[in-house]
């Protein structure tokens, strides 16, 4: 109330000023950022390949090693050579060969894990965050229990019990130990949009919860699901090739990441370094891409947190 | 104070039967999806039904309801908790019961959290206030690098790695050399070594803490540097403090508020990690008797244990929680 | 200088002041031709640019102006609280009783924080630590500078929290801030910045987070204490009646200037600068109701690359073409006053 107009008018300047004047939207801000960082850049350009390798994986190495006759057992625990850089496997294939066709095993699974853990933690989260009150607290109450089952364990449990396991199983269990945070963070989220004048003004001009939800909700509380769901996907790859290497996961005589780790684990005690040493650089090196990446679009979107 | 822990505890009773029913449910639907664990222990050469029939009612495998696709077999459940109440986790296929393994085995798992915790505190604790203070220098980026690529390796990755070139190349080394003490060969070890309970167990307590020293030197980083921005900075300093009680005692005890929140969190996943851990440097914890489960299939263990270790979770959480109303005024009096 | 501090540190650790000459016939603070930047990712703002003032024992200064002027960095300046970097003292001097605080050690400085000037905050909550008790807080101050036990100190923060009327302060001693309502949180920072006993106090829009009720309240129990203690007293507002009550003289801030500086009757009677001026008619009044509010058009300028000549003439109901090239001066007027306007005859007479 003692506030005099020059004092209002000071607060709207602060804003501007901050600015200087440039008028950036927040996307085109976040453009700005992103195609200035050397880490974007590099981590993009490794997402790519791996997703390449992941889906063409003919185009880096001719022969698959589950073709008939591409593992002479002679070869097998052959150390890197001119010709082969990475060596050959337990089995004798071609290591390169292994690792790129094992790719795909590990980022499909990721991907199908992500999308569902967004679609379901996008769901329920806004369901929860918008509508609040019953549905709310029966939302939070399942997200509180599932968090009380560690993920690693709960995940190893159900696995366990699958006679069989394959893309579908590992994905089905991700994806049902996975959806928690997603709707966490999305809950959050959309209840502080829910909170911004602009939903108060379109609700007052009439605007349906649909309209709503589409065009004000949703738009405005996206950008951390986008963060968590790129991370997710390295942190997904890690996940899938634990339970692989504990031997819950992708069985003999698949080809996967986990299973060579495995596989090596015992053998490089025995001198045959490169059996774990390759298989992990790939392991680490997707994860890691992933993970930078979801890094610098966090703090592309939200600057305030480097 | 009294209060809260009181509410506390209250709130914790539907959790822990919330989250062993969400056990329940889910093991009980797949196994009346996909049949039972017995039949799938033995494959092709199955021996006569009678015995089968027997296994099945020693592991609580013979209930109606788990052969109706649907039916969330509350009653097996409510026996269920009545049986873990009584101590009863189940036997595993030989007939030992779980609960007994459980706890032969439970110390050096507990020994080796602690190092991993210990570990991943005091040096994540020790990394975020360094890159904190030093936003934007040197030590900052270095931090902020390592973190990011120590979070890239998978415990199990890491832990192969470890062993492979500290514990055998490196540890070996020490070991045959005269003027390395004994306790360095011993520390960096490919196993576990029963002379050494603790000593043997610093290599892969570290291995296991890795993962969340990432974690916890990013959120101090981070609760740090938000901190020092803060109204009540200004006001110590406007005191006159020195700048070594500012920061040591103003804006750390509330930096750390986040970090023990992360740290009730973690204990899951250190749970999980030491299955990992105690698999690859062949540790006789509990994570070691999932871990040999595993590999012969012997699911009743594995459901037990992880029910135990779920148990053991919830209550450390609670514990966690109550901590933290301890550093946080503003929680205890809600 | 710094010599003869340490070994001053060695006999009597806890004071290095007593090693500083002050001397007692100079004025309490003189603030003279004060320069601050901020490095900013925009370029360099020059947030206050050339601030003089004097303040004497027992009276009380206002600094008026918008939010952004560049008041609440004087101050932070004055006390040596900048966050350095982005902020940078870059010239002026800062004299309390004679001596310069910005050529002092900062391990000097510290004891004139708290012993010898106060500062008070705005919003009291976030001024306040929330993980201690107020008892702790005060009693921090005893510790550190008087080397009191914890038995004394608490004893001290009780009798401060009686002293501005905090009732059951024996109880309430143990509680922490978000237990006590913001009227109460504010007394506790005035107890905060009275508990050393300093001379000066700078108060930065001390009761602009508080109902107007509690305003009142706050601003009486701060003035009678400084009228009590004979203090010298800083009040940092944008609201013009909070000062019209209570400081002896103004200094009115735009853009990092201080424009006009005068006794507090003549601002209010006759207004030397066209920004007084303008703020003056863009109170609400009682007795001219029904008339339309005068508010001040435009925006202030950024303060990276400000406009040349006057800062205030895109704004200026008196600018002429001589405003956008010249940087005034401050003008001496008539009865010890000063003005930052070319045309100060013409405003003063309008």
């Amino acid at each position: 109330m003692s506030d005099t107009m020059a004092g209002q008018s000071a607060g709207q300047t602060e804003n501007l000023s901050t600015k200087s004047g440039a008028n950036r939207s927040l996307w085109g801000d976040v453009r700005y950022e992103l195609v200035r960082s050397p880490v974007f850049w590099i981590s993009s350009i490794l997402v790519l390949v791996i997703l390449s390798m992941a889906f063409f994986p003919q185009l880096w190495a001719q022969t698959s090693p589950n073709t008939s006759g591409a593992c002479p057992l002679q070869n097998a625990r052959v150390k890197p050579s001119a010709d082969h850089p990475f060596g050959f496997t337990n089995a004798g294939c071609d290591m390169w060969a292994s690792l790129v066709w094992g790719t795909g095993k590990s980022v499909i699974v990721a991907i199908l894990v992500t999308a569902g853990t967004v679609i379901l933690g996008v769901t329920f989260g806004t369901l929860a965050g918008y509508l609040g009150g019953f549905a709310d607290t029966i939302i939070s109450r399942i997200t509180d229990i599932f968090f009380g089952l560690p993920f690693i364990l709960g995940a190893l449990v159900f696995l366990a019990i699958f006679p069989e396991r394959n893309i579908w199983t590992l994905t089905a269990v991700l994806t049902v130990f996975g959806w928690t945070s997603l709707t966490r963070v999305m809950r959050g989220s959309v209840i502080s949009t829910k909170q911004k004048d602009y939903v108060d003004a379109a609700r007052a001009a009439g605007a349906s919860d649909l309209f709503i939800i589409r065009k004000h909700i949703l738009a405005n509380s996206i950008a951390p699901v986008i963060v968590l769901a790129t991370i997710g996907l390295g942190s997904f790859i890690g996940a899938e090739a634990t339970l692989t290497f504990l031997g819950v996961g992708y069985q003999r005589p698949t080809v996967s990441w986990g299973l060579l780790v495995s596989e090596g684990q015992n053998l490089a005690l025995a001198g045959f370094w490169h059996l774990l040493v390759f298989p992990s650089a790939f392991i680490v090196i997707t994860v890691l891409a992933f993970i930078l990446l979801g890094d610098v679009l966090r703090d592309a979107l939200d600057p305030r947190t480097r | 104070m009294g209060r809260y822990v009181a509410r506390r505890l209250i709130q914790f009773i539907p959790v822990i039967l919330g989250t062993l029913f969400l056990l329940h449910l889910l093991s009980t639907l797949t196994i009346q999806v996909v049949g039972d664990p017995v039949r799938a222990l033995f494959g092709e050469n199955a021996p006569p039904a009678a015995v089968i029939d027997q296994m099945r009612a020693d592991y609580n495998l013979d209930d109606a309801c788990l052969e109706q696709p649907g039916n969330p077999c509350l009653g097996l459940f409510v026996d269920r908790l009545g049986q873990y109440a009584g101590g009863d986790f189940g036997i595993n296929f030989r007939g030992r019961a779980v609960t007994e393994m459980f706890i032969e085995r439970f110390p050096v798992t507990v020994r080796l959290t602690i190092i991993a915790l210990v570990f991943e505190t005091v040096v994540g604790i020790l990394m975020g206030v360094l890159a904190g203070l030093r936003k934007d220098k040197f030590a900052d980026n270095f931090v902020r690098f390592f973190t990011v690529a120590l979070v890239a390796f998978p415990t199990f990755v890491f832990g192969t790695l470890a062993q492979l070139f500290i514990g055998l190349q490196l540890g070996l080394e020490l070991r045959n050399s005269d003027w390395a003490p004994d306790w360095l060969g011993q520390m960096l070890n490919v196993g576990y070594n029963a002379d050494y309970p603790w000593l043997s167990l610093v290599l892969p307590g570290v291995v296991l803490g890795s993962f969340s020293l990432a974690s916890i030197a990013r959120l101090t980083r981070t609760s740090l540097i938000e901190n020092l921005r803060s109204d009540y900075v200004r006001t110590a300093r406007a005191k006159g403090l020195r700048t070594r009680r500012i920061v040591g005692i103003h804006t750390l005890r509330n930096s750390l508020i986040p970090v023990v929140t992360y740290i009730g969190i973690d204990i899951g996943l250190l749970l999980g990690g030491a299955l990992v851990t105690e698999g690859i440097f062949n540790i006789p914890g509990v994570g070691q008797l999932v871990w040999l489960a595993i590999q012969s299939n012997d699911t009743p263990v594995i459901i037990g244990v992880v029910t135990i270790l779920t148990i053991v979770f919830l209550v450390a959480n609670l514990l966690v929680d109550i901590l933290y109303a301890a550093l946080d005024p503003r929680i205890r009096y809600e | 200088m710094s010599e003869t501090l340490t070994e001053n540190r060695k006999r009597q650790p806890r004071s290095p002041l007593s090693g500083v000459k002050f001397d007692d016939s100079a004025p309490l603070l003189e603030v003279e031709n004060l320069q601050v930047e901020f490095h900013t990712r925009d370029g360099i703002a020059k947030a206050v640019q050339g601030v003089s003032f004097t303040l004497n024992a027992g009276e009380t200064l206002g600094i008026l102006g918008e939010s952004g002027c560049g008041k609440s960095v004087t101050a932070q300046a004055i006390m040596g609280i900048l966050d350095t970097p982005p902020a940078k003292v870059t010239g002026g001097q800062v004299r309390y009783r004679g001596v310069d605080l910005l050529q002092m050690d900062e391990k000097t400085r510290r004891h004139v924080r708290a012993n010898k000037i106060a500062m008070i905050f705005q919003d009291a909550l976030s001024s306040l630590n929330p993980v201690f008790t107020v008892g702790w807080q005060l009693g921090e101050l005893y510790r550190q500078h008087a080397g009191a036990s914890r038995k004394e100190a608490r004893a001290k923060a009780v009798e401060l929290l009686e002293m501005v009327g905090i009732p059951a302060a024996r109880d309430r001693v143990n509680d922490f801030p978000h237990q006590f309502s913001g009227g109460m949180r504010q007394r506790v920072m005035i107890a905060m910045a009275l508990a050393l006993q300093p001379d000066i106090i700078i108060a930065d829009e001390p009761t602009t987070a508080l109902d107007v009720t509690v305003q009142a309240q706050v601003m009486a129990l701060l003035a009678d204490l400084q009228r009590e203690m004979q203090l010298g007293l800083i009040l940092i507002t944008h609201d013009m009646g909070v000062v019209a009550d209570v400081t002896d003289k103004i200094c009115v801030m735009y853009a990092g200037h201080a424009v006009e500086q005068a006794n507090v009757y003549e601002i209010y009677e006759r207004p030397g600068h066209p920004y007084t001026k303008a703020l003056l008619e863009s109170i609400p009044r009682v007795d001219q109701k029904g008339e339309e509010l005068t508010a001040i058009k435009g925006l202030p300028p950024a303060l990276v690359n400000p406009p040349p000549g006057c800062s205030f003439h895109p704004r200026c109901a008196f600018a002429r073409d001589r405003c956008k090239t010249d940087e005034p001066p401050l003008y001496q007027l008539p009865g010890n006053r000063e003005s930052a306007c070319h045309y100060w005859e013409e405003v003063l007479n309008s």
